[in-house]
């Protein structure tokens, strides 16, 4: 065994140990959020807040999986809203042709998910910073291109129209709003409490470093690529997840789920929310989703008001309002502290 | 998909002159706006993602300059003129305050602007779609080369846009301002220690990109319908012919720029609902080839 391998080795269990503690508290956080998620029915009769907490988990889920690649590996990007779409089509598809029952729908999509993911990322981690994100872009632009122009597949630019059929399974009915809501929040705490172990994990720590070194990690014996690949292709998954819960909500599927806007918004959830702490994602997802529906029926020039809120954060605050919080507590907790 | 009328084009002279020279107007105004892009990016490290804008605020400019005067000179002029002081001010106000900070950032500025921009056209010029209309001068009979139609507008767009390319490659190349700048591309420490101000020369470069996608816009703008939000598709699609081409090369913006043009002319008849993707396919097929494009160096 080598010095770097020895040293490896005796930093491997701690993490181990770490993560351990850190799963028990992380399920008892999952557990009562999801608690207190499923009693919001009962308490309030606002479809309009059930609604927004059902596309809150759709876009909550597709921002924090593309972090997993902006924020923890350094891999930047432009093209996760493909998978988002994938799902949403995949998904609608299955429903729309089969029959198939909801679960075997839903695996069979993210089986298929994980098919080209695996395809497409094997081309695109080989490359670095600017030129993976802009053939991320490429591919996304392909893969709506391709939706586009294969009209009696997927309806061209109409989208997936009809509805899509929602059978109910093990006594759940997705056409009842109520269970749609709690299942779309079951989805997303379960994805958040993976992709939290994933992000946990000495494979998670072994991103990071990619993130800061790859040379090094390549240095000590890790297959970078491989990493890459994997943590690309396990983000997809959850941006898929994302895409069949909005594919339920709405009852189909559109072109501009595919489109690289969704993508970009994406990027912008995360800058918003901070790309440094796990939950930042999910932060930033209420945030632009609540400044989407307040600015959108105050003024017709939803721009200039999203522009400079954009500018606020890029150029004021230079960070995602997690990322500053965090700073700003730290900060203040040694400044007490001396 | 519709191949029989792609090997009909192809056979027939007029038909293969009328969509090589609409494959070249697609590509020219590409390269003038992609030159810009791949300039900027060579120089200041930025992907100017508002780029497109400037292309916008040029058409935009040019008709305005065109309805108060009537001059077709003075609309281009007004056109470039503009959208350089307009480049000149984004960078120094905005983009100047992002440098050497997260790429993110740089790309979320240039997002806002976008969204800004195309809001800000939409209060002054309306939501509606928009024409310049083609000036008098250019209202004459088309010139029929091997049976195809070639406007005599498209010539002088084709014409303005290769002097704009070669004054642009030689002026880089040969004069003292244009090692200054390659200078400053490749070492601003250094240049700035010698006394030079690098601030300027970022604004000037930014300008000078603003106002060669300015004049795109100001050419584009007796051929196209003007609306909000405009620059998008443009933006994307010089992307595209950068990246092919090489970021920061400008004679790989020329030849990327020529071939998305191809593309986009003949792909729409053989492939009309396909031809974007054509685009991606391609660029795809590029990146994986030669990661840095196709004239493109390694850039550390």
């Amino acid at each position: 065994m080598t010095e770097l391998q020895a040293e490896q080795a005796a930093v491997m269990p701690r993490i181990e140990s770490q993560s351990q503690r850190s799963r028990y508290r992380d399920v008892l956080i999952a557990l009562a959020a999801f608690a207190v998620l499923a009693i919001l029915p009962m308490l309030t009769g606002s479809k309009a807040l059930l609604d927004f907490v059902i596309r809150c988990s759709a876009f909550g889920l597709f921002a924090t999986s593309l972090n997993l690649l902006v924020g923890f590996t350094g891999l930047v990007s432009f093209g996760h809203g493909m998978f988002f779409g994938l799902g949403a089509y995949g998904f609608g598809l299955i429903m729309q042709r089969s029959g198939l029952p909801v679960p075997v729908a839903f695996v069979a999509t993210l089986v298929i998910t994980t098919l080209i993911a695996t395809v497409i990322g094997a081309i695109c981690v080989r490359l670095k910073e600017i030129y993976f994100a802009f053939v991320t872009l490429a591919f996304q632009m392909l893969i709506h291109s391709t939706i586009l122009s294969w009209v009696s597949l997927t309806g061209g630019d109409q989208g997936l129209r009809g509805g899509i059929p929602r059978p109910a399974f093990f006594g759940v009915d997705l056409s009842n709003h109520v269970h749609l809501y709690i299942t779309s929040c079951a989805l997303l705490v379960i994805g958040l409490l993976l992709m939290r172990q994933i992000a946990q994990s000495p494979f998670g720590y072994t991103l990071r470093m990619i993130r800061d070194n790859a040379i090094r990690a390549s240095f000590i014996g890790i297959d970078v690529w491989r990493a890459k690949l994997t943590i690309f292709v396990l983000a997809a998954l959850f941006a898929s997840t994302g895409g069949i819960i909005m594919a339920l909500f709405v009852s189909g599927a559109y072109p501009e789920f595919a489109y690289w806007t969704i993508s970009g918004e994406g990027i912008f959830i995360n800058m918003l929310g901070g790309v440094t702490t796990f939950l930042g994602p999910m932060v930033g997802t209420v945030l632009l989703l609540i400044l989407n529906d307040t600015v959108t029926r105050l003024t017709e020039y939803y721009g200039i008001v999203l522009g400079i809120v954009i500018l606020f954060f890029a150029i004021g605050l230079r960070k995602g309002l997690m990322d500053f919080v965090v700073e700003w507590y730290a900060r203040r907790r040694n400044g007490s502290g001396e | 998909m519709d191949i029989d009328a792609l090997t009909g084009c192809l056979a027939s002279s007029a038909c293969l002159v009328t969509q090589t020279t609409s494959g070249f107007i697609i590509g020219m105004l590409l390269f003038l706006v992609a030159v810009g892009l791949t300039l900027i990016f060579g120089v200041l490290k930025v992907v100017n993602f508002s780029h497109g804008a400037f292309y916008m605020f040029g058409a935009y400019f040019a008709m305005t300059a065109y309805q108060f005067t009537g001059s077709f000179a003075l609309a281009m002029l007004c056109g470039a003129a503009g959208t350089a002081l307009l480049g000149l001010i984004f960078e120094r106000v905005f983009m100047s305050r992002v440098y050497g900070s997260d790429v993110l950032m740089q790309l979320l500025v240039c997002y806002a602007f976008v969204l800004i921009f195309d809001d800000v056209v939409r209060m002054i010029w309306g939501p509606e779609f928009k024409s310049m209309g083609m000036p008098a001068a250019f209202q004459v009979a088309p010139l029929f080369i091997a049976g195809g139609v070639v406007p005599p507008y498209y010539l002088l767009l084709i014409g303005v846009a290769l002097v704009a390319a070669v004054v642009l490659g030689l002026g880089l190349a040969r004069t003292r301002i244009g090692k200054v700048i390659r200078a400053a591309a490749h070492n601003p420490g250094m240049v700035s220690a010698l006394g030079i101000n690098t601030g300027l020369i970022y604004g000037g470069v930014f300008a000078l990109g603003g106002m060669l996608a300015g004049l795109a816009g100001a050419l584009a703008a007796p051929v196209r319908s003007l609306t909000p939000g405009m620059g998008f598709s443009v933006l994307i699609e010089s992307f595209i012919v950068t990246v092919i081409g090489g970021m920061g090369s400008i004679l790989g913006a020329l030849i990327g720029a020529i071939l998305i043009g191809m593309i986009r002319s003949f792909g729409s008849l053989g492939f009309p609902l396909f031809t974007e993707g054509l685009m991606y396919l391609f660029m795809v097929i590029v990146l994986v080839s030669r990661p840095t494009g196709l004239f493109g160096k390694e850039v550390a």
